[in-house]
């Protein structure tokens, strides 16, 4: 019946998407905790039973009708990197949940509603296999982010999602220019609507010459490289960070910017090789100067979430540099890493989030021996900043392992520069693990109390991930194997 | 009688419209100045309708006819303007007690 | 027989599990069952190390790697978690498993103060450190080795930062593991470039492809491995967290920093000996750093008056000795002294531990004196540990050191004179420690004399099965010339190719060096024994010897030469370029377009007049440009 009906990418969509609507009818708050938790639940197992079923169900583009008469269809479909995309986004959000189960938000509803939507703007970005469908569900997962932000966000959310909304969206319309761009340029389905067409394959096929690829490959890099972030388009991301609700940074950091590298992955990769061919040193020379950069600031950083911005954005530069080494080691790299960073990175915000509701302190400098009261917290943060500066075991190395070992074949000197970044990663985190974390307590961690049971289960569960994946990466390179050859093969 | 002299009177009515809108403080008066142009443009439109219908388009009255359905239209419209606009005359003077355009500068903000 | 090699397995299966059992059960455990399991996991190591050994004993060539399972297998990337035995890795399995289960033994008592969740803990990191060592030396390819590289590290910060309430403990972690990770960034190039250029990580599949190499790249890829040594065993220019590492608990340091851990880099070299013997130029280099360690290190280790420091600058010493024997390509003679060094450094710290014990935790050795009568098995124990660490004839330092010696002394006479130095003052510091340790009159407080006790078994007795090792542990590799047989280097054959020494001359160097040695220790005895078996020590220093107590300045150099910069770096990127560049940038945009909208918004004066007037102007205009231009 799956496949004949319905198949799962559909079902990834639209699960969420009416999840999400019905959410805003609920009154009590308490239940539209609960039924956001459910259908995040009911999504994760979707999308665990789209493991299960062979490519053929998933990947054939599934198309409705759409918007016919400018030739966009709503064809959708997921393979192998789409799996584990849209597997990262299903398991993401019920940890999310979970995690933030205390909170008390104003307006719930709202609240999870937006939450839900935005999930479901995400799995669209996932699957969709037709450039004008990309584009709306990229605008579906990032409107609600706004809303979130500026609602329930911090002192400055206003100037912080105004930043943001500019932002992303100037980088958004700059794609939207492309996408027209390279869709007068697709040849015309005279049987089927008699216009240009928006579908994957129909892009693939455009032929286009150096100079069109360059200023496409622009348009569109910048667009992606905001939302990644790379250097010099990442400042939108610290105040960002700090300033939305956690659950949201969580998603922002965990799951969206990944969609930056999807992007790059999906279509920008594919569409201009020529042009990925020409610019990509100067592409991966901005990735490798903004991995030391943002590393360096990091360790400047009084502020827990600044940080982890920061560190994030160190982190994301290297597996935008593996992208444009063009090698399959590199590319699989990636493929893990995008996995990884998003679980570990959603632990991290677990952690500061669940610090900050006890002593509502964000800044560095006035906590301390926090490892006294808490423990079972502080070994479950261990593991995961020890992830986070990729030490062998954990998920996180396996990727970078292979990043660098593809960027050090394509460059040496950038290898070994971002590999400074290595060293840089261990000296902020350590200090942030110091200073919170050992040493004696203070006025303000005096009554710092141990996490509950939900929350060490929660943290426990992507401790697991991080070891399991660290130790037996091999199906996750399975998963990818035939999207990284097909990738490879535009280039020859 | 020679088109010139409709050109003319034409020029001549709407020069005084337009100097009436730009030089008055009265909505009023300058209400009727925009009348009174546009006036002067459908006496122009129906000159020239009579020319044609003289002269050149013998051949095709529609070119004739056209120039008189536009009249009626611009009619119709100054008509529409004229109850919607001084209805807002109206309720200005309720509301300020004055018809003085200059008064009027909340616009602004 | 490879059946029994394939589940060796277990080996480091046995502190993993303890690791796991201590770790998450430390608030359940009492006191004595979790030092029972961590005691008897690394126990049950040793037997099976022992029976690995027993068996890879009568194997003469090379055995292959086993494999377990895939690690990484992509298209062009394939990495098996494999493991090697052979006759290399089972002498370091017997070194860490049983040098390891002697210092849990200790631990038990020594730790005993401790609360029982910390306890706990302390055990659970103690045995996670036993299976990552032997992760590092069962690896079968230099990705499982790295895992174990990189874990020993982190144990490492860990059990430095054991007593993670003082900042100045925790600094000294955090910069043990990050002198570890410049080191490691050598060890990762070095891989990567391995990757690129043989497409393999395996020992196996390096070792054949080896013609695929330049010798540039044998050159740069052996340096970078040697970059990594550097960080993790302790060689100029990344030695400086060895000394602070000492925060650690003794047992710690005994085990990690000087046992085991810090002999990896040896260990690395030894392996990849195929790769180093081609590049001759890597060997140099290793042989100067070596021999520039050892002595930098010894003369720092004179004026130190922390009984730990003493022994740590002691250590680093010891590994440039180490480093001297692989850079003039006598490596069996490195691996040789890697395990006397175990032996008889595990054994001064240990002592040194209960020492501090017996002291009620003082470590100055200002502070002691004349405590041989107070716990005399340390003392004895301690005294056979310094014989053997200065070369006293037939001690096992004595038979390794003079192995390092003769193979320098063929190599390079610069070289040999120097290091004959460098044992000189070695046996000058350690004879120094000795003496202001254990004679002379006690310089302490009334209340720590009233306390001095003598360790219990569980201390005394792995002190005495080190001594015994210290002394005779040698014997196994004991000069033709005095009667004896290399069996040592004869079982490491298979894995590295040693040296035939057909010196005529041999025998007479081996004499020399033997008088030499007695008359050189005699000297240094009578010597000290007069400047430091005394009643009052200063314990200041003035001049040159002050620069000597300082370290020579080195860890305040590194401050301002790198730290500082790169911080200073970091703020520049985040006050001005950040904020003032970039955000100005961005933020400025935003401003020019509400600047540039309040100036145009002037002209909406509000006035009917005016727009309509401007209406007029506009179309006036239009209809200029349309009728004349």
């Amino acid at each position: 019946m799956l496949g004949t009906y319905i198949t799962f990418p559909e079902l990834l969509i639209w699960f969420p998407l009416v999840a999400g609507i019905f959410s805003f009818l609920i009154k009590k708050d308490d239940s539209v905790k609960t039924w956001a938790l459910f259908a995040s639940i009911i999504t994760l197992c979707i999308s665990l039973g789209s493991f299960f079923y062979t490519n053929d169900i998933n990947a054939s583009n599934v198309s409705y009708e759409w918007l016919t008469s400018l030739g966009s269809s709503f064809a959708v479909g997921l393979d192998g990197m789409g799996r584990l995309l849209t597997f990262l986004t299903a398991i993401a959000f019920p940890i999310i949940f979970v995690a933030t189960y205390n909170n008390k938000y104003k307006n719930a509803k709202a609240f999870y509603g937006l939450m839900l939507l935005s999930q479901a703007g995400l799995m669209g970005v996932f699957c969709a296999m037709d450039a004008l469908l990309f584009y709306f569900f990229w605008e579906l997962a990032l409107i609600p982010v706004y809303f979130l932000c500026s609602r329930w966000g911090g002192e400055k959310r206003i100037q912080a999602t105004f930043k943001f909304f500019v932002y992303t969206f100037a980088g958004s319309l700059l794609m939207l220019i492309g996408i027209i761009y390279v869709y007068q340029h697709t040849s015309v389905r005279i049987e089927e609507s008699g216009f240009h067409s928006f579908r994957i394959s129909d892009f693939l096929a455009v032929q286009l010459n150096m100079q069109q690829q360059s200023w496409l490959f622009w348009l569109f890099f910048v667009a992606f490289a905001i939302k990644m972030p790379i250097f010099p388009f990442h400042t939108w991301q610290p105040d960002t960070y700090e300033q939305a609700p956690t659950s949201t940074t969580m998603v922002l950091s965990g799951i969206m910017v990944k969609m930056g590298l999807f992007a790059v992955l999906r279509w920008l990769l594919p569409l201009f090789p020529l042009a990925v061919a020409r610019w990509d040193n100067i592409v991966i020379g901005l990735s490798v100067f903004g991995m030391i950069y943002a590393s360096l600031i990091a360790i400047k950083q009084d502020n827990l979430k600044r940080l982890v911005a920061y560190s994030s954005i160190a982190h994301i530069g290297l597996m935008c540099a593996a992208i444009f080494t063009r090698s399959d080691t590199g590319l699989q790299g990636v493929m893990i890493q995008m996995f990884s960073h998003g679980i570990n990175i959603i632990g991290l915000w677990i952690v500061i989030e669940l610090l900050e509701k006890q002593t509502g302190v964000r800044k560095i400098s006035e906590l301390g021996g926090v490892a006294h009261k808490a423990p079972a917290l502080t070994i479950l943060l261990l593991v995961i900043a020890l992830a986070n500066i990729a030490l062998p075991l954990t998920n996180a190395f396996v990727g970078e392992f292979m990043m660098f070992s593809s960027l050090f074949k394509y460059n040496v000197w950038f290898a070994t520069a971002a590999g400074v970044s290595i060293i840089l990663a261990a000296v902020y985190t350590l200090n942030m693990v110091q200073k919170v974390f050992y040493g004696n307590t203070n006025a303000v961690t005096e009554n710092v109390k141990d996490i509950n049971l939900s929350q060490t289960v929660i943290l426990s569960v992507i401790v697991v991930i991080i070891f399991v994946t660290g130790l037996f990466p091999q199906p996750i390179f399975d998963l990818t194997k035939d999207t990284v050859t097909s990738l490879l093969l535009r280039f020859g | 009688m020679d088109i010139k002299a409709y050109i003319g009177l034409s020029i001549l009515l709407f020069s005084i419209g337009i100097i009436g809108v730009l030089i008055r403080r009265n909505a009023i008066i300058i209400f009727m100045c925009i009348e009174l142009m546009l006036n002067s443009v459908n006496l122009l439109l129906v000159a020239f309708s009579k020319m044609h219908a003289l002269g050149i388009a013998h051949g095709s009255p529609s070119l004739a006819s056209d120039a008189q359905v536009f009249v009626f239209f611009i009619m119709v419209v100054a008509a529409a303007e004229v109850s919607v606009g001084l209805a807002i005359i109206v309720m200005m003077y309720r509301n300020v007690h004055s018809v003085d355009i200059n008064f009027l500068n909340r616009l602004k903000n | 027989m490879s059946n029994v090699l394939e589940s060796v397995w277990v080996i480091p299966i046995f502190p993993l599990v303890g690791f796991i059992v201590t770790g998450l059960m430390r608030n359940y455990l009492p006191k004595h069952l979790a030092a029972f399991i961590a005691c008897s996991s690394i126990f049950l190591s040793f037997l099976a190390s022992a029976y690995v050994f027993y068996i890879v004993k009568d194997v003469t060539s090379n055995p292959a790697a086993i494999h377990y399972f895939d690690f990484i297998n992509t298209g062009a990337l394939h990495i098996g978690f494999d493991f090697k035995i052979d006759h290399l890795t089972s002498v370091f399995l017997l070194i860490i498993t049983g040098v390891g289960f002697l210092i849990h033994l200790y631990s038990t008592a020594y730790m005993s103060e401790e609360q029982e969740n910390d306890y706990a803990k302390y055990f659970s990191y103690l045995n996670l450190f036993v299976f990552f060592m032997l992760l590092l030396v069962m690896g079968g390819n230099y990705l499982i080795m790295f895992i174990g590289w990189e874990g020993v590290g982190l144990c490492s910060y860990l059990l430095i930062g054991y007593w993670f309430t003082n900042n100045n403990y925790n600094n000294a972690a955090k910069k043990a593991f990050i002198m570890n990770r410049i080191g490691d960034l050598g060890f990762l190039l070095a891989l990567f470039w391995l990757i690129a250029k043989v497409g393999s990580v395996d020992f196996a599949t390096v070792n054949a492809g080896i013609a695929k190499l330049s010798t540039f790249d044998v050159t740069g890829i052996t340096i970078l491995f040697f970059v990594g040594a550097t960080g993790k065993s302790a060689q100029i220019p990344l030695y400086t967290w060895l000394p602070d590492a000492m925060a650690g608990p003794t047992p710690v340091s005994a085990l990690i920093h000087a046992a085991t851990m810090v002999t990896a880099g040896i260990y690395m070299i030894v392996r990849s000996n195929v790769l180093f013997s081609l590049a001759p130029i890597t060997m140099e280099i290793i042989a100067v750093i070596g021999l520039l360690t050892a002595l930098l290190a010894a003369t720092i280790a004179i004026y130190q008056n922390d009984i730990k420091k003493v022994l740590a600058y002691s250590t680093v010493s010891q590994l440039g000795y180490m480093f001297l024997a692989l850079g003039v390509g006598a490596f069996s003679s490195g691996v040789f002294h890697v395990m006397t060094h175990a032996f008889f450094k595990a054994l001064l710290f240990l002592a040194a531990g209960s020492v501090i014990h017996a002291m009620s935790g003082e470590q100055d050795i200002t502070k002691m004196g004349g405590l041989r009568k107070k716990i005399p098995v340390t003392y004895i124990t301690f005294l056979l540990g310094v014989l053997a660490i200065a070369g006293f004839p037939f001690t096992s330092g004595f038979i390794s050191k003079d192995e390092i010696l003769l193979n320098v002394y063929n190599h390079n006479k610069l070289y040999f004179y120097l290091a004959v130095i460098g044992a000189v003052m070695t046996a000058f510091y350690m004879f120094r420690l000795l003496f202001l340790t254990f004679f002379g009159g006690f310089r302490g407080t009334h209340e720590q004399e009233h306390h001095l006790h003598e360790s219990p078994k569980a201390m005394t007795i792995p002190l005495i099965i080190l001594a015994v090792l210290s002394v005779i542990g040698g014997l196994v590799q004991l000069p033709h010339v005095f009667g004896g047989h290399p069996y040592f280097s004869e079982f490491l054959n298979p894995v590295v190719k040693t040296v035939e020494h057909t010196d005529p001359k041999l025998a007479m160097k081996e004499y020399v060096l033997l008088i030499g040695t007695i008359i050189g220790l005699a000297v240094v005895y009578f010597f000290t024994k007069k400047n430091y078996a005394v009643n009052k020590y200063e314990g200041e220093y003035h001049g040159f010897k002050k620069v000597l107590a300082n370290k020579w300045y080195v860890d305040e150099m590194y401050d301002a030469i790198v730290v500082k910069p790169l911080l200073a770096v970091g703020t520049f990127f985040k006050n001005v370029v950040e904020k003032s560049g970039i955000d100005g940038f961005v933020n400025g945009i935003g401003k020019a377009v509400n600047y540039s909208s309040r100036q145009v918004r002037l002209l909406q004066s509000g006035q009917v007049g005016a727009y309509v007037l401007l209406m007029v102007i506009g179309i006036l205009i239009l209809f200029i440009v349309q009728l004349f231009l």
